[in-house]
């Protein structure tokens, strides 16, 4: 019984979560196993922030036809995550401009960071996951 | 000589290392995550562009699809589907893949 009672007091607890994303989408299979990760979070009533840097800001292209490659296209998952709760998606400035990016270009609706906001938001994390 | 590169340019050094080492008149074609080099407004494109003068350089389209990136690419580069991609290797007398 001590074992459920420890699950108990844990259960209530909400803590940070920021997941990482630093991979274009289909090179490697960091950027699906991420997404899944996510998901499964989701479920668990987490304050999740989704953050996307780097070479990461590619996974939320518009555009992406993958029938070429014969390889799932996820990118239409990530509009879904509204209806999982998960609100906070978060790109950074420095990774857009460096790629030619804008808001525009993006699947679905995020906020664009500094990279002082985007170190402040990494700080304040109980947890962070990288993919 | 047929080069190919298949890692972003924001990641790993392969394409500079390659263009680098490309001598005149050679060929390099860009796969799966090294496209996005030859897109407009990426941090690679000048390289890519400077090396457009002495190489042969080419995509690989449905990489380029596949990633959203059909629409962006850089003028100078011509993008090839996997039919190209075996005539390209079957082309040139040896080729070097930059893992």
């Amino acid at each position: 019984m001590s074992d459920m009672d420890e699950m108990d007091d844990g259960s209530g607890i909400i803590k940070k979560f920021m997941f990482l994303n630093r991979k274009a989408p289909h090179g490697t299979v960091y950027a699906l196993e991420g997404l899944e990760v996510v998901l499964i979070t989701a479920a668990f009533d987490q304050d999740v922030s989704l953050v996307f840097t780097d070479d990461g800001v590619f996974q939320l292209m518009k555009g992406i036809d993958t029938k070429g490659i014969e390889v799932k296209d996820f990118s239409k998952t990530y509009r879904a995550l509204e209806g999982y709760d998960i609100e906070k998606l978060y790109v950074d400035q420095a990774s857009m401009d460096a790629r030619g990016l804008t808001e525009d270009d993006l699947i679905v609706d995020v906020t664009v960071l500094s990279v002082d906001e985007m170190a402040n938001l990494m700080a304040e994390q109980d947890v962070v996951i990288s993919f | 000589m047929l080069h190919i590169v298949n890692k972003s340019a924001a990641e790993r050094s392969s394409l500079e290392s390659c263009l680098r080492m490309a001598t005149k008149g050679s060929a390099v074609l860009l796969i799966e995550d090294a496209v996005y080099a030859a897109t407009n407004g990426n941090a690679a494109a000048a390289k890519i562009q400077a090396a457009a003068a002495d190489l042969k350089i080419y995509a690989l389209g449905p990489d380029l699809a596949a990633r959203g990136m059909a629409g962006r690419v850089l003028d100078g580069v011509n993008v090839v589907d996997y039919g190209g991609f075996v005539d390209l290797v079957a082309e040139h007398s040896n080729c070097q893949s930059w893992l």
